[in-house]
């Protein structure tokens, strides 16, 4: 398996995933990842163009015919979305396709002339990583490096037009020469990388790495690492597998496994994946059960004036909630310690009763603040408040009670309780 | 049926239910989830085709335009579930999905004889030479009859449902109020442009049948402001864009469905120069 053509595939493989990878986070962060899509696509035409007018074989003139390809469909884009009414993703998929289109006719027109053969130019639309000579590899290895290169030297740049592109401007950047050049480097990443993934999948390459690393991070540098190690893996695992199986084509295979990392990561990342935001809307969720419940027995307490029991059934009438959530809830908050089950239903325990009153008195303490300070009608603060008591926190509720005085009584004349110390 | 006028018929039906289609596409902002689809299709027709062990059936393209809707869901999903970028949630998908469908033709090569390269563009010329017969009479191409039928339900679709498209292409609020319901109506197109990519699949290919869905609608728009006039239109430029591409592809001899995208490019710049010599 260790033989020279796998080490160079392998070594290609390398260098064009995880420097497209870098190359595509910049437009992944801007929203604008399908441009490197169509400009993959718009390559075509430059480079039959290029293999028609020069020598096909040369890397070079591919490179220069895929470069003007790529910056006319990029400035292409740019007119149709700034000079017409139609939408960015026409005029995305528009050039996409007619450009294509336009290279399959040139494509079809060289190969009809038996020339189609010697230059490999099917390569392009799929990607042939077995076919990676040493001149190539140098190739890749040279424009690896000046991408990385690139990158490094307009990183400031990229990143403010990434993040806010008026704010780069007003700030003074020559944000049109910055934009060129992230081009001229999305164009050079696109062009290596359709040798081996080709055309169609080439979006993979760009976007995918970026989704995976953007759920576990959100800090750019980090994430730029974290991009361009996914895609090395992605790189790595296809070449094997495709070493490994007979007639398996490299680059479908690359973009699989990127795919399962994208997949996997956008599912399984902590915090920011979506069974941990899940998880925390639950929790979430859970808490402002309780906190409710809470509040509702010390409410009724309060009226009472003694310590008093609430049977499930009444509960379930004063918060209009289903019977499921509240005995689950209930059974929580006993759990804990805060309630007790007697014959007569359930009552706070100490603990519980200094829980509830928390949160009636930050429900109050906002209705004051609410109509004292930002002035509104006593008639209209409740619904912020019943959100509000769960999120203010120890620290802003001191604040708060400075802020008023260490008010008595909330705008509708209910006691603010405070906890005796 | 001569082979020229069954090449010219099939070509100009396609053209049409996709330009129809394209219309609503471009309206709702929609087009890359049409190329989305136009891709993601890939390993529904490998399935359907190594289950069904033939080109133009019937389950071949139930089975593939479900996949197609399949994709819609799962942009759907990870764009406003999982709030991935739009943009990269449809890159994502199709890749995966098109990587998946290239991966299961290898792996069946000898079971599944589908050409990669003529999924990706497709092999409107020899549509005469596949023909089906029905109690011993010959009935033509089977693609004809495919784009054909086609045609016709896009027509129908389009009919039937023009006030929902309307609406929920333009106000999604006021659209809820009236009771219609924008997810139905997104999923029903997308159906139908999954089904469109699927039948067209074999005659323009995976890749320009977005050229079809996008270039006679964004030209379209160009230069109508009203939806009707704009369908028409659409349909119109399809139906010149695909006759041209086949004319300039006959005198070159060169692959039809590239022929068909230039011309439908050339369109539009067409299009796009007039208009803007207008303003000034």
């Amino acid at each position: 398996m260790f033989d020279p053509v796998f080490i160079k595939v392998l070594l290609g493989t390398l260098l064009l995933a995880s420097s497209s990878a870098v190359v595509g986070a910049f437009s992944f962060l801007k929203g604008e990842s399908l441009v490197g899509d169509a400009i993959a696509h718009a390559l075509l035409p430059g480079v039959v163009l290029a293999f028609i007018l020069g020598d096909g074989r040369h890397p070079g003139y591919l490179i220069i015919g895929a470069l003007i390809a790529g910056l006319i469909a990029h400035y292409g884009i740019a007119f149709i979305e700034q000079r017409t009414k139609l939408k960015s993703d026409t005029a995305v998929s528009l050039v996409l396709s007619t450009f294509f289109g336009f290279g399959i006719l040139l494509m079809s027109y060289v190969q009809r002339t038996g020339q189609g053969q010697q230059a490999g130019l099917e390569r392009f639309l799929l990607g042939k990583a077995a076919a990676i000579t040493m001149v190539d590899l140098y190739v890749f290895t040279g424009l690896a490096l000046l991408l990385l290169l690139g990158v490094a030297l307009f990183y400031k740049g990229f990143q403010l037009m990434t993040f806010n592109e008026d704010f780069a401007a007003a700030i003074g950047l020559p944000t049109g020469t910055i934009r060129f050049a992230f081009t001229v480097l999305t164009v050079l990443a696109v062009t290596v990388g359709i040798q081996t993934v080709g055309v169609v999948l080439m979006a993979a390459l760009l976007i995918t790495p970026s989704a995976a690393a953007r759920s576990w991070t959100s800090c750019l540098p980090r994430m730029l690492l974290l991009a361009a190690l996914f895609a090395s893996f992605a790189a790595l695992g296809g070449t094997f597998i495709s070493a490994a199986l007979p007639k398996m084509p490299t680059g479908p295979w690359i973009v699989l496994v990127l795919g399962f990392f994208g997949f996997t990561s956008l599912i399984f990342a902590p915090e920011k994946g979506w069974l941990a935001r899940r998880r925390r809307a639950a929790s979430n969720r859970n808490k402002t059960q309780r906190e409710n419940l809470l509040k509702l027995l010390y409410g009724a307490e309060e009226r009472a004036g003694k310590p008093i029991a609430m049977t499930a059934g009444a509960m379930v009438d004063a918060r209009e909630q289903h019977y499921e959530g509240l005995t689950k809830t209930l059974r929580n908050l006993k759990k804990e310690f805060l309630v007790v089950e007697r014959p007569d239903g359930f009552a706070l325990t100490d603990l519980g009763r200094i829980e509830g009153r928390r949160v009636v008195r930050l429900h109050r303490l906002w209705e004051l603040y609410l109509t004292e300070r930002l002035g509104m009608a006593a008639d209209h603060i409740h619904p912020q408040a019943e959100t509000m008591e769960h999120v203010i926190t120890p620290e802003i509720e001191a604040l708060i009670v400075k802020e008023l005085g260490n008010p008595e009584v909330d705008p509708h004349q209910s006691p603010i309780p405070y906890e005796e110390d | 049926m001569s082979p020229t006028l069954a090449i010219a018929l099939t070509a100009i039906f396609t053209a049409i239910s996709c330009a129809v289609l394209g219309a609503f596409l471009v309206l709702r902002k929609m087009t890359m989830v049409g190329d989305a689809i136009s891709h993601a299709v890939l390993p529904g027709i490998a399935i359907a085709y190594l289950l069904s062990q033939s080109r133009a059936s019937l389950p071949m393209f139930v089975g593939a335009a479900l996949v197609g809707v399949f994709a819609t869901v799962v942009i759907e999903i990870l764009s406003k579930k999982w709030k991935v970028q739009s943009d990269a949630s449809i890159g994502m998908t199709f890749t995966t999905l098109f990587a998946l469908g290239v991966v299961l033709i290898t792996y069946w090569s000898d079971k599944v004889d589908l050409d990669q390269e003529c999924v990706l563009y497709g092999e409107i010329a020899f549509v005469p030479f596949n023909t089906w017969t029905l109690g011993g009479k010959s009935m033509g191409p089977i693609a004809l009859w495919s784009s054909g039928i086609l045609l016709l339900m896009v027509l129908v679709y389009t009919l039937v449902g023009f006030k929902g498209l309307l609406m929920s292409s333009f106000n999604e609020d006021y659209a809820a109020v009236l009771g219609i319901g924008i997810g139905a109506w997104n999923l029903s197109l997308m159906s139908m442009v999954s089904l469109a990519t699927v039948v067209s699949f074999e005659s323009v290919g995976a890749i320009l049948v977005v050229a079809l869905l996008v270039a006679p609608a964004a030209t379209a728009y160009l230069v109508s402001s009203q939806l009707k006039r704009m369908i028409a239109l659409s349909a119109l430029f399809g139906l010149s864009g695909s006759l041209g591409g086949y004319l300039l592809s006959a005198a070159l001899d060169t692959s039809i469905a590239g022929g068909i995208a230039t011309t439908l490019g050339i369109q539009f710049a067409v299009a796009l120069t007039l208009v803007q010599l207008r303003k000034k």
